[in-house]
Order: structure tokens, then sequence, then C-alpha cells
């Protein structure tokens, strides 16, 4: 059965920058957010490459990256996540920082699937990372589905398995280190997914080139989202304060560390 | 305006120690802002549990009860859920961060026409308005803030308050008349590792982290998988510790390289994994950087263990770093933990 697998994702900054908020005009921001260095969402990424193996392993199944953020940072991000998976991407030039309302980004994203041609919703599975690592409310993707009508969600999705009749079955993470095991009769679905099971594709030039091919183009085009901070009144937004006097312990033999380390331990 | 607190019951009928956390917070908000506090709970049979938690003030009790409400199913708990906060008509309603109520909270506020906030760690009502506190980019920055839409729902993480304690009773409770939602999706079981190789300990008062230094070259030119295996299980078993891992230790197996067959990416601690919460933190071989220790920032006092002394973890992160080989220290512990 050919699937049509729409991947919501988005850029975040690299992880070792250092973030300081700022209040901003319109809220809470990053300082020098435009000037950070930024990479496509790390669990949105793991969606896209399940997506992608997906994709390959059903004949006729088509993978859409739709992504709400600065155009400028989009184009930056494409350049190197064009070149690991096939996708035809749907680009809104908006705000991608973390204190941007998820219901907002929501209904964004869910008007741009709906005018994705040739959409048919029984084929549809919606994809996404379970959290993103600006917002991380994980709230975005449940959103969107309301918004087109499915109730059939997953969240923290570890595995997926299409059965011979379609059936898709899924694993969750729930607590404890547990996977939920779920069957669902067929798409459309909602899977928020958490890390999957498939390592980070190597790089293909021949595959960025034909991406970029689209991208640039869709990036000309990229319509401007409305997306703000909603209803959302901040009282403050600061860093943590707490920093540990961290006590460097060196050339103290193994069994000494041991016995500190035991004591501390049992509490004694 | 009043405040409604849902939870659903566990395969036993009890009310798990987050929902009790988040019922301890529930009660303060609504005394504090002076409203009246509801419960809604929904499950197989939920009369027990309301029973259980007869005593925390709540005006109302209301359910949705019955067999296809035991699964955690989007489309029914979201039915569940929707059906309980028409029936209360609560401006703020709360929920325990569990999985199950994560994955269905946002759905359920845009159904209201309300909006949704989770990993909520702290709420405080002293203004007469209800403010709360959660972590952005992944607990690096915390904010502050309020919302003008109601309902406003709220799913509060564990250990936001004490585990609510008190009298046990008889609730009335007023059954929700809900037609069962359309669902495709049947829970067909659990998947995890045997009970004596299960890693991931919530309950346990330490988390043990290992890097990807476990699985490096070591002072002899030598990898030691083999041992690095025992000495990490074994001392699980003696502190009964629950293992993290990071990220580039786990990620070694999808990149072909030898690796330590007990970890998943389940275990992982830092910006792509989990943020647990444990009394104290021991981190091991690992380097201590931004991405793995965010991860960190519920985890009370912390040490580890490395062969770098200006590693991530010297820089404020840690409050007690030993300069030393992780393979001869934990070769001790074990000795004496045994």
């Amino acid at each position: 059965m050919p699937f049509q697998i729409i991947v919501c994702g988005s850029l975040v900054p690299d992880p070792l920058q250092t973030l300081e908020p700022i209040v901003g005009a319109n809220g809470p921001a990053l300082k020098n957010e435009m000037m950070l260095p930024s990479s496509l969402d790390p669990w949105a990424g793991h969606a896209l490459y399940e997506a992608a193996n997906l994709a390959a392993k059903h004949p006729g199944s088509k993978v859409w990256l739709v992504s709400l953020g600065p155009k400028a940072k989009l184009q930056q991000v494409m350049m190197s996540v064009a070149q690991k998976v096939p996708f035809e991407l749907i680009a809104l030039d908006g705000p991608a920082g973390g204190f941007t309302d998820a219901a907002e980004t929501a209904a964004a994203l869910a008007e741009a699937i709906g005018t994705i041609p040739g959409l048919e919703l029984a084929n549809v599975l919606l994809f996404g990372g379970w959290e993103s690592a600006s917002r991380g409310t994980g709230a975005t993707l449940q959103l969107v589905g309301e918004q087109l009508g499915i109730t059939e969600q997953f969240q923290g999705v570890d595995s997926l398995t299409i059965g011979d009749d379609a059936s898709l079955r899924i694993l969750e993470r729930v607590e404890g280190g547990k996977h939920q095991v779920s069957v669902c009769s067929g798409p459309p679905a909602v899977l928020g997914w958490a890390t999957g099971n498939l390592p980070e594709p190597r790089n293909n030039p021949q595959v960025g080139m034909a991406n970029m091919r689209g991208i640039m183009p869709v990036l000309q085009k990229a319509k401007a989202a409305a997306v703000g901070t909603g209803d959302i009144t901040f009282a403050s937004v600061s860093l943590p304060k707490q920093a540990r006097a961290t006590q460097i312990i060196k050339d103290q033999p193994a069994e000494q560390i041991a016995a500190e380390l035991v004591a501390w331990i049992r509490g004694e | 305006m009043s405040t409604l607190f849902l939870a659903h019951t566990e395969a036993d009928g009890s009310l798990a120690k987050a929902a009790l956390e988040a019922l301890a917070a529930s009660v303060q908000l609504a005394a504090s802002l002076g409203t009246p506090l509801s419960v809604g709970l929904i499950g197989e049979n939920p009369g027990p549990a309301a029973d259980a938690i007869a005593g925390c003030g709540a005006g109302r009790f209301l359910s949705v009860s019955g067999g296809e409400f035991s699964q955690a199913r989007y489309a029914t708990d979201a039915a569940a859920a929707e059906a309980l906060c028409r029936a209360a008509g609560a401006t703020l309603i709360t929920v325990p961060a569990t999985s199950r109520w994560n994955r269905v909270l946002p759905g359920v506020a845009h159904r209201l026409g309300g909006r949704a906030d989770t990993h909520v760690t702290g709420i405080d009502a002293s203004s007469g308005q209800a403010h709360i506190s959660r972590w952005f980019y992944r607990q690096r920055m915390e904010a502050v803030f309020t919302r003008s839409t109601r309902p406003w729902l709220l799913a509060l993480e564990g250990g936001i308050a004490p585990a609510w304690q008190g009298a046990a009773g008889s609730a009335h409770l007023e059954a929700v008349a809900l037609t069962q939602p359309e669902c495709r999706t049947r829970v067909v079981g659990f998947e995890a590792p045997a009970a004596d190789q299960q890693t991931i300990r919530p309950d346990a008062e330490l988390l043990f982290v290992t890097g990807a230094g476990w699985t490096k070259k070591q002072a002899d030119g030598q990898i030691k998988l083999g041992e690095a295996e025992t000495l990490i299980l074994d001392f699980l078993r003696g502190a009964r510790a629950s293992l993290g891992s990071t990220k580039s230790l786990v990620d070694l197996g999808g990149e072909g390289q030898a690796i330590l067959p007990f970890l998943s990416h389940l275990n992982q601690v830092g910006q792509t994994g989990s943020t647990p919460r444990h009394a104290k933190g021991l981190a091991t071989c690992c380097h201590g950087e931004e991405p793995h220790t965010v991860g960190w920032r519920f985890i009370g006092e912390r040490r580890a263990i490395s062969l770098d002394a200006n590693c991530g973890w010297a820089r404020g992160k840690a409050d007690v770093l030993y300069v030393a080989d992780a393979f001869a220290v934990m070769a001790k512990v074990n000795e004496r933990l045994r």
C-alpha cells in the first residue's frame, strides 16, 4: 500500500551553542537568534528518516517535509538535510523559536498541509517528533492531527511495522522503560516519533541535488505564517542560576574514591 | 471559575503516585484561587479510586467508566476527557503528566477551544491568577507565564508536590454518559526487558549514567566491552540504580560499532533523551557537555568520574568530579557494595 507521509519538523539552535533569553518586541526570544547555527530538530529528524525508510519499502509512497521557520535559516538547514533522504518541502516563513504558541504553529501547519495537491486522508501518515528541542510541549502534532480530523494518534513512537493488511503495529514509550504495543487498522494516523531505530543516513549528493531542485523554488515562494506567542503573557524567562562549585579530586587512589562513593550512595 | 483534576486509574484500579502528586498541586491551586475543585476519573471501574481520595475536598466526582476506557488510546481517552471537561465546565484543568495524558491533552484542549501546556513544573496562584513554570530548549531556560484563554489545561510533572495523603471515604461518583467513540486501535500488550534485565528504574535513588568512554581503548590499548558490561551491571544490582546513557554510546550500535547490549535509546538522557528525576546521579566515562547534561536538570546531588579534568562536569555541572579511571574505581565500588 502506498502511503502519503507528511513529516512536520522545524529547526532548532545547534545544541552546543550557548543560549541566552532576551525580551524582544514580540515577547521572549534568544539573544542573536538569527546568528545561531541551526539544525533540524532531532526528533523530527528521526521522524523524517523513518518516513523515508517506510516510503522506500512501499513503492508509490511519497514524503513531504512541512517546515515553519525563517526562510534564510530553513535554506541553511535544508542544505544538509536534503542530502539525507528524498522528500518534497512545504515551507512556511515564520518564527521557529521555542516561545511561539503551539496552537498558532499547528494552525499554520494544518493549513499548509491542506494545500498539498492530491492528498487523500485515507492514505496519510502524519509524522513528526514527539516534542521539539525548542518549545518541547509535545502538543503541535496532536493539534495538527485534530485539525485534519485524525483521531488515531501515537506519541513517543520507537517502532512502526506495517502488516500485510496495511495495519500499523506501533511501539510507544510509556513509563518505566517499557513500550506499549498497539495495532491500528491503518492510516490515517499521527505518529510522534521518539528516537526510532534508524541511524542518521549518510549524505548522498545525488539525493541532495534532486531535493534542492525542488527546495529552492519552494523556499523562494514560502508563504509568511502569522505565528506568535498567542495568548501567553510571559512574566519571566531566565537561565537556571544554579552553577555548582565543582570539587575536582585528582590523584586519589581508586580504593579511596570507591569508599567515598559508596558512603555517598548509602547516605552515610 | 473552577478547577477540574483529571486522572486515569491504573490496571489495579488505584491512582498512581504521579496522579496523587498532581492532585495535591490541584488542591493547593484551587485553594489559592478560592475556586471549587472537581475530580474526573477515567477507567474500567473508578469507584475505589474515587473513594481513596474522597477527602481531597472536591465538590464533585465525575467519571467515565467501562472496559473500553481501561486502555490508553488516543480516541477513547480524548473523548472521555472531553466529556468530563464539558460536564464539569471548569476553566482550569489539571492532569498528571503521564505518557497517557501527554498523548491526548493538546487534542482535548483543541476540542474545547482552550489551550494546553505540558511539562508544568510549578504553579503559583498567589496573585489571584495562575502562573505556571515550565522549561524551554530542553531544560536550558525556565519561563513563568499565564494565558488568557480558558479552559486552560495543564499537565503537571511528577514531583510538583508531595503525593496527596488524606482520609478515604465514600465519594458520590457522577457517571458522565458517553457514546463510545470510533476507535481503530487496540492495545495488544507491553514490551519490556525481563524483570532481572530491566535497567530503567524511575523510583531508584541513584541514576548511573554511562558514556562512550566505556567502549573506547583503555590504557593498555584494548577495548574491554565484556569487563565494562560486568562492571556496569554489577553496580546496578549492588546500588539498585537506574541506568542512563549518553546519546553517543547508544548510537554506536546504529553505526555498526561494538556496543553494550543492554543499552537502548530508552536509556538515553539529555537533549534527545529523557530528563529523569533522581536524588543522586553518578556519571562515568562521559564528557558532561551541554547536550547531555540538560537531561540532569532534576538530578539532586551529582558526581562524575572522568579522565579529563577539564570536561564539562568540572565547569559547575557536578558537585564532585573524580579525575580517575572509571574501570578501576567501579571495580572497587562493586567490591564494597557486595
